[in-house]
């Protein structure tokens, strides 16, 4: 079994934001594997310890990726591809055309990602990638069994959990609960150190990025006005209920 | 200059889902005097074209086939892809739910244009439509517009008012068949869980629980309150990390993203990745034991005390005066 895991390394969830000239400030920031997307590269792993084959990590990004795909190498992966070329940067339009640029010549029975990423959290890539590739797909998954050539998955919609088959190849993105990713081990990073990583770039891919334009412009980033902090209510725990039930009825207005 | 506006909406359970309701109104605000157009896809399509026209449909296609009962990506993008063709709109609107946000980005692929995904507010600056959307969880915000030849975007519940609803409007009905080829998934069951009462993006008041509940049995004081609010039940990491809860509950930068209108946080910290998955929320109430817990600077009122004595009383003051308040 093949499998192609995408990847998308974003800042840590911890960090705060700062915006400087128009831009979120990077300096200083902690980067790391999206969280949904180590589910993915997790179940790749599982997946192949399984059944065998190959897995291949596949990015677009500045060369700062480079230590999120060592991670994936250290952990099992076998092949990393970095998309470092920055005229093929972009929305999600225009970067799930390079990835299925880049994936046409690959072989997979599964694509793997995360169900967002938790920077821009638009969700758009992987759907689109399934699209262009004509695979079907199954998104926010939980649970998933390959058993003879097809695929068994439990995906989480709102509160409900659907049971779906689903024949291969097929894209299948990552939602929390899926599985509880393994740290990289000693060896599997000294390993890893030693295995390539592919750079391409858009003539390796034969795009001209002109004609895959972004459809979509920022046109402004700003931060949401600070809260300040609120009333913290005194006295005995019954008296402050009541008063708390009474300012959420008379002031705040939402009971 | 007007614009023709197809809203997909969406049924969730027999009912037509509130954010649908919101795609009418945000879609009456860019037409500018132009069509709005709704869709409803499955077996009773038609039954909702009464209330989409009083909420501000001027058209409602009802795409009446039982393979779309369900949703499936493939299926429903090959129906909307139809639609979109035979409508011809200039912007498309649909929720951000669990299933709107699996098949626009899909369809936008299909349909070979842009698409702004989780937006919470728009406007119309020189004919243009701006959208706002958080980035990294709400920690910070972006404008965004699209290029494309139609504009694609979905929309979060909770943030756009939905019209007031006009009893004597009536939307014209068009009943609109589509042979579904395409169906790649089969769903084999779906397992709805207990705790699902409320559906979190969509809740207009929220009670959540961390750490501090200590165990699974301690969000039943937690439920309980919930019960008496019409609430959901929501969870910081820390309490699904620890087991104490399903990770569907989870609210954050990991989880869900929610803006209700009322946010109780019991025993939770406030780590700045669950902050980011709440503090939009119009009013937040903090319960904790721990008077420096960084949750108390987002909220707007906090009780210091431990929750298991702080949230049953809670629960019976709420009883007693939502029962006057029907006396």
């Amino acid at each position: 079994m093949n499998i192609v895991v995408i990847m998308k390394q974003t800042f840590d969830t911890e960090e705060k934001i700062s915006i400087s000239n128009g831009q979120v400030n990077e300096n200083g920031v902690k980067f790391i594997i999206n969280p949904y997307d180590e589910y993915a590269l997790e179940e790749a792993i599982k997946l192949k310890e399984e059944f065998g084959g190959e897995v291949t990590i596949i990015s677009v990004g500045p060369t700062r990726v480079e230590s999120s795909l060592r991670i994936g190498l250290a952990v099992g992966v076998d092949k990393a591809i970095l998309i470092d070329d920055e005229s093929l940067f972009g929305d999600e339009y225009k970067i799930s055309k390079v990835l299925a640029s880049a994936l046409k010549d690959l072989s997979y029975d599964l694509i793997l990602g995360g169900n967002m990423s938790v920077d821009t959290g638009a969700g758009q890539v992987a759907q689109r990638l399934a699209e262009q590739l004509n695979i079907n797909h199954v998104g926010t998954v939980t649970k998933l069994t390959i058993d003879s050539g097809k695929a068994i998955l439990e995906r989480d919609a709102e509160g409900n959990t659907e049971i779906i088959d689903s024949a291969l190849p097929l894209l299948v993105t990552a939602q929390q609960g899926l599985n509880e990713p393994r740290y990289p081990s000693l060896p599997g990073i000294m390993k890893a150190k030693k295995k390539p990583i592919e750079h391409v770039s858009a003539s390796d891919l034969g795009l001209n990025a002109e004609e895959i334009p972004s459809q979509t412009v920022v046109t402004d980033l700003f931060l949401p006005p600070e809260k300040s902090a609120g009333k913290i209510l005194e006295g005995e725990i019954p008296e402050q209920v009541q008063e708390l039930v009474q300012l959420l009825r008379s002031e705040a207005k939402v009971i | 200059m007007s614009k023709k506006v197809l809203v997909l909406a969406e049924v969730r359970d027999g009912n037509l889902r509130n954010v649908s309701l919101e795609g009418l109104a945000a879609a009456r605000r860019v037409a500018e005097g132009g069509e709005v157009v709704a869709a409803v896809l499955g077996s009773d399509a038609q039954k909702h074209a009464t209330i989409l026209g009083q909420y501000g449909a001027d058209t409602v296609y009802a795409v009446e086939n039982e393979k779309l009962d369900q949703y499936t990506p493939t299926a429903y993008v090959q129906a909307i892809n139809e639609l979109v063709q035979t409508i011809n709109p200039e912007v498309i609107f649909m929720g951000h739910t669990a299933a709107g946000k699996d098949l626009a980005p899909r369809v936008a692929a299909r349909l070979g244009i842009g698409l702004i995904s989780d937006a919470t507010d728009l406007t119309v600056e020189n004919g243009e439509i701006v959208f706002t959307r958080p980035i990294y969880a709400g920690k910070a915000f972006q404008k965004k517009k699209s290029i494309s030849s139609v504009i694609f975007a979905t929309i979060r519940p909770n943030n756009i008012p939905v019209l007031e609803a006009d009893t004597g409007r009536q939307a014209n009905v068009v009943s609109h068949s589509v042979d579904i080829t395409d169906l790649r998934s089969v769903i084999k069951e779906v397992v709805k869980k207990a705790s699902s009462g409320v559906d979190l993006t969509e809740a207009k008041i929220i009670v959540s629980g961390g750490r501090g509940v200590k165990s699974s049995v301690g969000f039943d004081p937690l439920r309980e309150l919930a019960a008496v609010l019409g609430a959901g039940v929501g969870a910081s990491r820390g309490a699904c990390d620890a087991s104490f809860c399903d990770y569907s509950m989870q609210i954050g930068q990991t989880g869900k993203v929610v803006t209700p209108d009322l946010y109780i946080a019991c025993g939770i910290s406030g780590a700045i990745q669950h902050l980011a998955g709440m503090s939009n929320s119009k009013i937040i109430v903090a319960i904790n034991k721990d008077p420096e817990a960084p949750i108390f600077k987002v909220a707007d009122y906090g009780i210091v005390g431990d929750l298991f004595d702080v949230v049953p009383l809670l629960t019976e003051e709420f009883k007693k005066v939502l029962e006057e308040a029907v006396v």
